[in-house]
């Protein structure tokens, strides 16, 4: 059953497009992050799993095991779960930075608002 | 002291943004600041001369070895990408000093974080640049976004908050779709270095999971580079964004984003496997035409001067883009040149429109009426820039224009060369309406301001001529960018 062995990455997939659609559909400024965090963290898994090896341990040299979980695609992810708190953070600086200008964090409230400056 | 140059041009500006940060508000902050980006120029400037002189260099990160250490990589064109965006961080940085003193709405106390930030988004561009590691170029792509958001968003109109908003989710969302094609080429290779990907990529090109990683890096970066239409972020950023801001974001953001396309897609997956077996070109060739095209027509319709550049820049990217799906050295030299130009002339239009905002407080048509004749020497380093853009002989825009039409009828492709041609008059169109305001409708009255202070001048100045005298004298903009062609496509020496 290769299809059902690939299961983390149906996982991923699944996240991702779950993620990606909150951002899409979604008017609330918060909300959108909220899709934006778990669009990111469908990658933080991918990463994961992909660095699992069926059978290894965790990379420490112990003289009994031989078969090491490969733990490159841990530290790189370690980066980007950085980027991702940074990203959350300055975005939710930004949405209260927005509250205080317009009054509303609606994407379609501050967009008739900015029209109403343009005309 | 030289052998450490590639990672001198990473490390200093990371070092002093933090030193940035900590000082008191003043003039010694920008004076650090200024110093930093002087030396940063100073390092690119010695790196690009080493590397024409001896070929590529290799720094090995830490003293790990490249396949598993972090490696710098500096060749013709990375090396000719960091002079462009060092000497632009640097001009744009002897020009914020006082645009951030009396125009940003910052508090003073607050005056250092905004070089700190500035030194931030450098290291991250220049960091893009100099690596030959595909994941450390993820890392230092995110720097330099996250801190251009922040940039962004300390624009005085409140439109600059959601303008960065809306750039931080397309932004990320491009980011990850990088970071996800990375993975999965990390998945079949086990390598992340630029070289040993390059070596391993063959043997499994023809699987749905490299073909998937190409897909996502395409996506990732054509969102970053803003590519049409994928866009949409950069007119607003580029609007409400403060002047100095704009004027070193339009002049190196996009086009560190369009360096690491070349890298990947030449580099990388190979032109064989980019453009004979993926077909890339046939999807950005009409992509950047109608880029090029849409974009020019809805730049004449913007009263706000500064929109009206930031939609010119799509179509500049445009062309670019089109340089890069000819697929021949002619073609990649154009469009490699015009990164060089196009930093160089819209560095010039928008901190001209930088002088103009100064003095009267907006860029919109209606508002510049006259100024021609009040600030001579602003209007007069727009047009410069403006004749740049145009691609008028004797300015640095012609002559990637040159090599693009030249290109295109390498190829054979006459229509799109006369489309070059007739969108450049698009350009004259768009131009012409803010120097037809600023030189012959009479100014309102009551409104008697100055010329812009010295300290805008001699910046806005310094890149005007640089865009003649580019135009006249070749050997970098054009010679060295055929160098870098050459690198990238693999041929010549």
């Amino acid at each position: 059953m290769q299809i059902l062995g690939l299961y983390n990455y149906w996982i991923f997939i699944v996240l991702m497009m779950c993620g990606f659609y909150v951002v899409i559909s979604r008017g609330n400024l918060v909300k959108k992050l909220v899709g934006l965090n778990i669009f990111q963290t469908s990658v933080f898994i991918l990463y994961i799993s992909m660095g699992k090896i069926a059978g290894g341990t965790a990379p420490i040299l112990t003289g009994t095991a031989t078969i090491y979980s490969n733990p490159v695609p841990h530290v790189l992810i370690l980066t980007a779960i950085v980027v991702g708190i940074a990203t959350t953070a300055l975005g939710l600086a930004l949405v209260v930075r927005i509250h205080e200008a317009y009054g509303t964090i609606e994407e379609d409230e501050i967009h008739a608002q900015s029209e109403d400056e343009a005309l | 002291m030289t052998e450490h140059l590639p990672v001198l041009q990473v490390v200093v500006p990371l070092i002093a943004a933090p030193l940035c940060a900590l000082l008191r508000p003043g003039r010694a902050v920008w004076l650090l600041a200024m110093a930093t980006c002087a030396l940063c120029l100073l390092i690119a400037a010695l790196l690009l001369d080493r590397v024409l002189a001896q070929g590529v260099i290799s720094y090995a990160m830490g003293g790990w070895p490249a396949p598993w250490g972090i490696e710098y990589r500096v060749d013709a064109a990375n090396a000719y990408m960091l002079l462009i965006v060092a000497a632009i961080g640097a001009v744009v940085m002897a020009f914020a000093r006082t645009v951030v003193e009396q125009r940003i709405r910052l508090p003073a106390s607050k005056q250092p974080w905004f070089y700190a930030t500035y030194l931030l988004c450098l290291t991250g561009l220049l960091g893009m640049i100099v690596t030959g590691d595909a994941f450390n170029v993820f890392v230092f792509l995110e720097i330099s976004s996250l801190s251009s958001y922040v940039l962004i968003s300390i624009g005085r109109d409140r439109r600059a908050l959601t303008a960065a908003y809306q750039y931080l989710i397309m932004g990320t969302i491009g980011a990850t779709f990088i970071l996800i094609g990375i993975g999965f080429l990390y998945v079949m290779t086990g390598t992340l270095n630029m070289a040993d990907l390059a070596a391993r990529l063959p043997a499994v090109a023809d699987t749905r999971t490299v073909r998937a990683a190409f897909a996502f890096l395409t996506i990732g970066i054509s969102l970053k580079l803003a590519l049409f239409p994928l866009h949409l972020w950069l007119p607003n950023a580029y609007a409400y964004a403060p002047s100095a801001v704009t004027a070193f974001l339009a002049a190196t953001a996009t086009k560190v984003a369009i360096y690491v396309l070349l890298r990947f897609f030449f580099t990388i997956f190979g032109a064989q496997f980019s453009f004979g077996t993926m077909r890339l070109d046939a999807i950005l060739l009409p992509l950047a035409l109608a880029g090029i095209f849409s974009a020019s027509v809805v730049a004449i319709f913007q009263t706000n001067v500064k929109r009206m550049l930031a939609y010119s820049s799509v179509a500049q990217i445009g062309y670019m883009i089109l340089g890069i799906s000819l697929v021949s050295v002619t073609g990649l030299t154009a469009a490699i040149s015009h990164l060089f130009n196009h930093a160089l002339m819209k560095g010039t239009l928008f901190m001209a429109l930088g002088c103009v905002s100064f003095r009267i407080g907006a860029v919109s048509l209606d508002r510049m009426a006259g100024v021609g004749r009040i600030m001579p020497w602003t209007m007069g380093a727009f047009v410069i820039g403006g004749l740049s853009l145009i691609g008028v002989p004797m300015t640095a825009g012609f002559v990637s224009k040159w090599y693009l039409i030249l290109g295109a009828l390498e190829r054979g492709w006459w229509p799109v060369a006369l489309l070059v041609l007739f969108t450049s008059l698009l350009a004259v169109v768009y131009i012409w309406r803010v120097v037809e305001t600023a030189y012959f409708q009479p100014a309102p009255e009551g409104r008697a301001t100055g010329e812009a202070p010295l300290a805008l001048l001699v910046p806005t100045w310094a890149l005007a001529l640089a865009n003649l005298y580019f135009g006249l004298d070749t050997s970098l903009n054009a010679g060295v960018a055929r160098r870098a062609a050459e690198a990238l496509l693999g041929v010549g020496p």
